[in-house]
């Protein structure tokens, strides 16, 4: 992860903007209105009512089978809500959910990415599939934001776990996202690795992006979250920002 | 407060904006095949040698040079050509899962039968040079001549092909997280793909025989059964997918 | 008793007495057929199972298209009740079959278009409910085999065109006065509507019980997941992204 530190302390690379500050993105709100989810007798996620406003960080807590992943699913729009309804709010309205898909990115533990082509082949996919204006030039752009710029001929196979996650994090951001969703990003990922997702996340953060974040640890990378949210058996249990707390 | 004005048009653009359309999306997904399979070269030699070895096998069961075999061998080419499909398909949703890029073909504004009809695109496509290889082979072992009917041959291929990788890709997708995969998608497939298989052994006997006849009923047959097998694997993907 | 279950037992008494009433009327009422005599009484049970699975293949069929609409779990179970109650018609139409031709061509089977197709549909059925078998999570196998279950459907009637076009190509003996109308006599027209109706009736139950079964073990599930669900017990995940079966 020498690489990784190198890169977040050197002033002439910047990681995602340039110098004067992260570009301005608008970042979507979604309203969920009693929204349940059950997988046959499993209730995943209990009718749950929220509204997450534009630019917040969210953390959410809660260990396995609290529902946070499920709530993230949802909100990706991977799984269908049993009941209820999952809204999205850009700065004009509310927006469909196919027009809010164009918007999102995601992070998990899978890397959603494929072992047998390039660096660089992998985003032009997804630089075809988010139907990118200036396709080639947005590849070029975020290869050189996560540091990979000289390895965008080389196989995913061939690369460290640090490597693929910093490309599974450049593919998230391809197409400027508004809203990004990170399952569990901290899994397995060391001290260096800790910090460079901190110096991601804060930036992500000041260019207005909102960011939902599961984790069941606290740590560094949570701290930056300005609301924080609790899980438990599929249903909040606590929300920092219904009770006053800084937000 | 221009800017943001800006902003706001654009967005309201992107808002009231239609269903994702098919075309880019089917095809990133099957440029994203080719590479794939261009690079690996796994499918392609595997299954040429496979069909190879396949119709190989069956000239010493059933002898070339004998008239009656060469009745059979239209047969014969179109079981090899499945089998040798069947094996192919199996590992086309198979893929997505070692890294779960699935999801993330899911995530993206593309509609979801643009990923299935990119991945038939490709295995159309990976058969359809199998066949060409094989047909020479074919060609040579049963000492027929393809020479005066190659353009109803191709056709009989074609319609062919596409009646073997709609439904076998559209299977694919549901064996792939069943046990025992490699054997259930044969037994979910062969007996969908009967109507394939008597249409097109039919078709081609027609075009070998001495006076070639041009297969109509056989092609139409065939045509027919790709259309009634897209349609239905269209509507049906999306729920395939969805949870 | 519950109105529900006492109207299934006077299904379950009426299909009983309906099937004797049938097996009398096959062999004491209807006639004897010029060519074939006593062997051709089986038709009535060929013919009554062949109508009896084609619906309840379309019941297959149905009950996968309401499943992938409202993704509630009795149109699973309805449809692999239907399933396998159809298969077991399917299989009584593909041995009966043999048993007629035998006496009659002298050959057990004579690729006649009706019963090849069948055979084609008794594999596609095998299939589903090989499916059923070898996907554990019960979502995933509901949605597959609705999936299968209507795409086999769909293609029947093209098997049964192709089959028909290939055997025209190949002439090979049919299995005659299958259809009614057919020149078919009217008392024996009426024996075939009379056992085909019990044979219906008996569908009906079968089905129904392996509903229930089935049922029986969706609630059993729930109940188990209730008391999972109480507090301080551990409870299953799915990760965000990732193989979720």
């Amino acid at each position: 992860m020498a690489r990784g530190r190198a890169l977040s302390s050197s002033p002439d690379i910047a990681l995602s903007g340039d110098t004067a500050g992260p570009p301005a993105v608008a970042g979507l709100g979604i309203e969920y209105s009693a929204v349940e989810k059950r997988y046959g007798p499993i209730r995943a996620l209990r009718p749950t009512t929220l509204e997450i406003h534009h630019g917040e960080f969210v953390a959410l807590l809660g260990p396995n089978g609290s529902g946070k992943t499920t709530l993230l699913r949802l909100t990706a729009q991977l799984a269908r809500p049993t009941s209820g309804s999952i809204q999205f709010r850009g700065s004009s309205g509310i927006e469909s959910g196919s027009a809010a898909r164009r918007r999102l990115g995601v992070v998990a533990h899978p890397t959603m990415l494929y072992d047998d082509l390039t660096a660089e082949e992998n985003l032009q996919l997804f630089a075809r599939l988010y139907d990118l204006p200036d396709a080639a030039a947005a590849v070029s752009a975020r290869l050189a934001a996560c540091g990979l710029a000289d390895r965008r001929t080389d196989l995913v196979r061939t690369f460290s776990r640090g490597m693929r996650q910093r490309l599974t994090l450049a593919r998230a951001l391809l197409h400027n996202p508004g809203l990004l969703l990170f399952d569990e990003p901290t899994t397995g990922l060391d001290v260096a690795g800790c910090e460079w997702l901190a110096g991601e996340l804060r930036h992500l953060h000041e260019s207005g992006c909102t960011i939902i974040m599961s984790t069941h640890q606290g740590g560094e990378v949570t701290a930056l979250a300005t609301r924080t949210i609790a899980l438990d058996s599929g249903r909040i249990v606590r929300d920092s920002r219904s009770s006053g707390a800084v937000g | 407060m221009a800017a943001q004005t800006q902003t706001v048009r654009e967005q309201s653009v992107t808002s009231v904006e239609a269903a994702p359309s098919l075309w880019p999306g089917l095809w990133a997904i099957f440029v994203k095949e080719v590479r794939t399979e261009l690079r690996t070269r796994e499918l392609l030699v595997t299954t040429a040698v496979f069909a190879l070895t396949v119709v190989f096998m069956f000239s010493f069961s059933f002898d070339p040079a004998s008239e009656e075999s060469r009745h059979i061998g239209p047969g014969l080419l179109w079981i090899a050509f499945l089998f040798a499909g069947t094996l192919m398909l199996e590992p086309a949703f198979l893929r997505e899962q070692s890294n779960d890029t699935l999801a993330a073909l899911r995530l993206a504004p593309i509609a979801p039968s643009a990923i299935l009809l990119g991945k038939t695109l490709a295995n159309f496509l990976f058969l359809s040079i199998t066949e060409a290889l094989l047909i020479p082979v074919f060609v040579v072992f049963y000492n027929v001549s393809v020479v005066s009917v190659i353009p109803g041959l191709a056709l009989v291929c074609l319609l062919g092909t596409l009646g073997i990788v709609i439904p076998g890709t559209l299977f694919s997708a549901v064996t792939a997280h069943a046990r025992m995969r490699e054997m259930l998608l044969p037994l979910l497939l062969l007996p969908v793909l009967t109507p394939i298989l008597i249409a097109a052994t039919e078709a081609t006997a027609s075009l070998l025989s001495d006076p070639p006849e041009w297969p109509s009923m056989g092609l139409k047959l065939l045509a027919g059964a790709d259309i009634i097998f897209l349609t239905a694997a269209y509507f049906l993907f999306d729920s395939l997918l969805e949870e | 008793m519950s109105p529900n279950r006492i109207l299934w037992l006077v299904v379950k008494l009426v299909a009983a007495l309906w099937m004797a009433a049938a097996g009398y009327v096959i062999f004491f009422i209807a006639p004897d057929e010029s060519t074939m005599h006593a062997i051709q009484r089986i038709f009535y049970i060929h013919v009554s199972s062949a109508w009896t699975a084609g619906v309840g293949f379309f019941c297959v069929a149905v009950a996968g298209v309401l499943y992938l609409i409202k993704r509630e779990p009795r149109y699973d179970w309805a449809g692999i009740a239907a399933a396998e109650t159809s298969l077991a018609f399917t299989t009584v139409v593909l041995v009966t079959g043999p048993i007629w031709a035998k006496p009659i061509w002298g050959i057990w089977w004579t690729w006649d278009p009706r019963l090849t197709s069948t055979f084609v549909t008794w594999l596609m059925y095998v299939a589903y409910l090989l499916i059923r078998t070898l996907v554990d999570d019960k979502q995933r196998r509901a949605v597959l085999c609705a999936v299968y279950g209507i795409f086999a459907f769909v293609d029947v009637p093209l098997v049964f065109m192709t089959i028909r076009w290939w055997r025209g190509q190949h002439p090979s003996p049919v299995l005659a006065g299958a259809q009614p109308g057919s020149g078919l006599d009217p008392t024996m027209k009426g024996v075939l509507f009379f056992t085909w109706g019990a044979t219906l009736v008996l569908f009906a139950v079968l089905m129904r019980a392996r509903f229930r079964l089935e049922a029986i073990r969706g609630e059993t599930e729930e109940l188990r997941q209730q008391v999972e669900d109480l507090p301080g017990a551990p409870a299953s995940s799915r990760p965000l992204v990732g193989s979720h079966g």
